[in-house]
């Protein structure tokens, strides 16, 4: 679920604009369907090509001023718009780590400061935000993002800048910018153990859907690939657009192809339509599983855990991780915001971004930026999710995929782990299948 | 089984829920001229209707029948209020009424938010709704049967207040010419406030059932805002019958161009489809004459 797109974002309609209209109300229909679709069309994504651009780094003077006892941080989260109701979950990931770590004597004896930003669900905001933190508010590091096209937009704005950003969200993979840490997973530490996980249980066709844009397409390449590697077969790719709120004939297509398996890369609210259409044709997890990379805990309740019982997801993170350091932030975290709120994948990884960017500045012994980078590698921490460890080649970490379950408690239950910390490939160049792909 | 027929289906019930999302539509739309741009936002409060109902009333099946009736009179009253305190001050300014109704759009998304919280929420399928039956050799998930049937009882009983009532009356000749109708004595007043319950009310009947099908959250009326105005549009001002038309057939294409290739080209077939009929038949499908001047 990264990519250039909202995990709830509604999907723009397609507007009949230009429709030649006579009579004066349907004159005033085409301008209606006018104003729609321009108020409705969000941002395109800034489609970026990948992060070749060379870092112009010691070029640029830091303005980062570590004189106090105090060391400015930014955080830059969605507030409002689409995004906010996924990116507010990090924020408060995020601003739990920074009380921890301040109440915990700060980093390398010095507070932190946040300054907090709203990038407005919209990527060429992000890059404004993200210029106003590195240059007149002169932060040490820069924390936050999720679609791929925030990113995509910020990533010029860190590197001519010689900045940091910490991105805490699975993304679609094929990129490794010096300035920019990605703590979620890249592809093969989510697409790749999860269709390992299929075939172990020994599908042999699946059928692939997903909303229409780059994140589901990128996985569905890969997927393709390895299904052609490994004799599997894909009986089915369906796309449908964001927004799309009707199934039935996806799920008939899906019936009709008798396959084994779904991997589903669909996002937001589609999945709810979804789900609740391949329940009342009467599929069940039983028959044809589907295994989910965009349903987190707190979609689930908005899906009904009724329709989606049983079903299967990858990610690296589950509240139900059985270990200290998880009851622990699972406790902290609802003793600050409420019991009732669940934590999810990129919550966790926002919040160990925030505390391996403590751990590689103390590594360095300074907040320098090229310093920091030249310590990151092996710098470790023991995350909710288990130990993860930084890669100072392409800025991922290593990390260990997750299979899980959802239950009947509206939690997911791992049912299946990798045999330990899986090395971030973004690129997949480890994997022979692969190949072309890039 | 065969993937024509399940896919004839598959158009029926698409169909359906593009009607009952038109339907009040192309009463406000339609008979009246004010484009509502909050129309989807009726929909989302039947919606939510549905879910409070269901936290008070546990049973799933006693709480959206319930829901049905009390979504009519949530959509509706919305609808009245916002006629009483907005529209009727500016007739015969469609402009201004699509930025006004729009706002009201905004803000009811963000009580919505504000209320139930951005996330969305759950309403549960009553148990005898759920699974499917074999009609003909098709698998027909039972909850699309209810929403035609839905879809069905809403245009029959529209059509019989249009056709039967005194109020029907009043309304088709408001319809045909609002000038000649008041000199004869009718309030038409009175008939706009009544006009724009029903549809905003249906809205609300609309949302209940869309429960069945989709997500329930603050946006899930802008999904279903554009689909509406094009089966009014395409099926033509002023009538009932082209509305029904009209959804029933964009859903089959959509439905059988969408088995044959892909969800998005079959919503760009569909809108490419109304834009060439539009151009040869402006009107719509069907058409009313009316004596009045605009």
């Amino acid at each position: 679920m990264s990519a250039g797109w909202g995990r709830r974002r509604p999907g723009p309609d397609v507007s009949p604009k230009g429709t030649p209209l006579t009579t004066s109300r349907t004159r005033t229909f085409a301008f209606t369907a006018a104003a729609l679709a321009a108020s409705l069309g969000l941002a395109a994504c800034g489609a970026r090509t990948d992060a070749e651009a060379p870092p112009a780094s010691a070029a640029v003077d830091s303005c980062v001023d570590t004189s106090g006892d105090t060391v400015k941080i930014g955080f830059l989260n969605s507030l409002s718009g689409t995004m906010a109701i996924s990116e507010q979950t990090v924020r408060d990931a995020l601003d739990l780590a920074a009380e921890e770590i301040n109440a915990d004597g700060g980093v390398l004896g010095k507070q932190l400061q946040i300054v907090a930003e709203d990038g407005a669900s919209e990527p060429t905001i992000f890059a404004e935000k993200a210029e106003k933190l590195i240059v007149s508010d002169c932060v040490a590091a820069v924390f936050g993002g999720w679609t791929s096209s925030s990113r995509k937009a910020m990533l010029p704005v860190f590197e001519s800048n010689n900045a940091l950003l910490f991105y805490p969200v699975q993304y679609e993979g094929l990129e490794a910018s010096p300035n920019i840490y990605y703590s979620g997973a890249t592809t093969n530490q989510q697409i790749v153990p999860g269709m390992d996980y299929l075939r172990e249980q020994g599908a042999t066709s699946i059928f692939l859907v997903g909303s229409d844009y780059v994140f589901p397409r990128t996985a569905n390449r890969i997927i393709n690939a390895y299904a052609e590697a490994h004799g599997i077969e894909v009986v089915g790719e369906e796309y449908a657009p964001l927004g799309h709120t009707d199934f039935s004939t996806i799920v008939n297509k899906l019936q009709a192809s008798g396959a084994d398996a779904v991997f589903n890369t669909l996002n937001g609210d589609s999945n709810v339509a979804f789900f609740k259409e391949y329940t009342n044709v009467g599929m069940g997890p039983d028959d044809v599983p589907v295994l989910s990379v965009s349903i987190a805990e707190e979609e689930i309740g908005g899906i009904g855990v009724e329709n989606i019982e049983g079903q299967l997801t990858a990610w690296n993170y589950y509240q139900t991780v059985e270990s200290d350091t998880n009851a622990a932030f699972v406790e902290a975290f609802k003793a600050k915001y409420g019991e009732d709120r669940v934590t999810s994948d990129p919550m966790e990884a926002a919040y160990t971004s925030l505390y391996l960017w403590k751990g590689m500045v103390e590594a360095a012994d300074s907040f320098d930026v090229d310093a920091v980078n030249a310590a990151s590698d092996g710098v470790t921490f023991d995350a909710p999710e288990g130990t993860v460890t930084v890669n100072g080649d392409n800025h991922h970490l290593a990390k260990t995929a997750l299979v899980g379950e959802i239950g009947a408690d509206g939690l997911i239950h791992v049912v299946w782990s990798s045999d330990g910390p899986i090395e971030p490939d973004p690129f997949l160049e480890g994997y022979d299948w692969a190949e072309g792909l890039s | 089984m065969d993937p024509l027929l399940s896919q004839l289906f598959a158009g029926l019930s698409v169909g359906s829920v593009l009607l009952l999302a038109a339907l009040g539509l192309a009463l406000t739309f339609g008979q009246m001229g004010v484009i509502n741009m909050a129309h989807g936002e009726f929909m989302m409060a039947g919606a939510y209707t549905a879910f409070v109902v269901q936290l008070v009333v546990a049973d799933a099946g006693l709480s959206l029948m319930m829901s049905l009736g009390i979504g009519f009179l949530v959509g509706g009253l919305l609808g009245l209020l916002l006629e009483a305190t907005l529209l009727s001050r500016m007739y015969h300014r469609p402009l201004d009424t699509l930025l006004v109704t729009w706002g009201v759009a905004l803000i009811l998304q963000q009580v919505a938010r504000d209320v139930f919280g951005a996330p969305n929420v759950d309403v549960r399928a009553p148990e005898w709704l759920s699974g499917a039956v074999t009609l003909l050799g098709v698998q027909v998930p039972k909850t699309r049967l209810f929403i035609l049937l839905v879809a069905v009882v809403c245009v029959a009983a529209l059509s019989i207040v249009l056709k039967q009532t005194p109020l029907g009356r009043r309304i088709r000749a408001t319809v045909t010419n609002r000038d000649l109708a008041e000199t004869s004595g009718i309030s038409t007043r009175a008939t706009d406030r009544l006009t724009f319950f029903i549809g905003s009310g249906i809205a609300g009947v609309a949302g209940v059932v869309l429960t069945l099908l989709g997500s329930i959250g603050p946006t899930l009326g802008r999904n279903y805002i554009v689909d509406a105005f094009l089966v009014v549009v395409a099926g033509g001002i002023g009538q009932l019958k082209g509305a029904v038309i009209a959804a029933f057939a964009l859903g089959i294409s959509q439905a059988l161009i969408e088995f044959s290739t892909t969800a998005s080209i079959a919503k760009v077939a569909v809108f490419v489809a109304v834009v060439v009929f539009l151009q040869f038949r402006p009107q719509g499908i069907v058409s009313v004459r009316t004596r009045s001047l605009a």
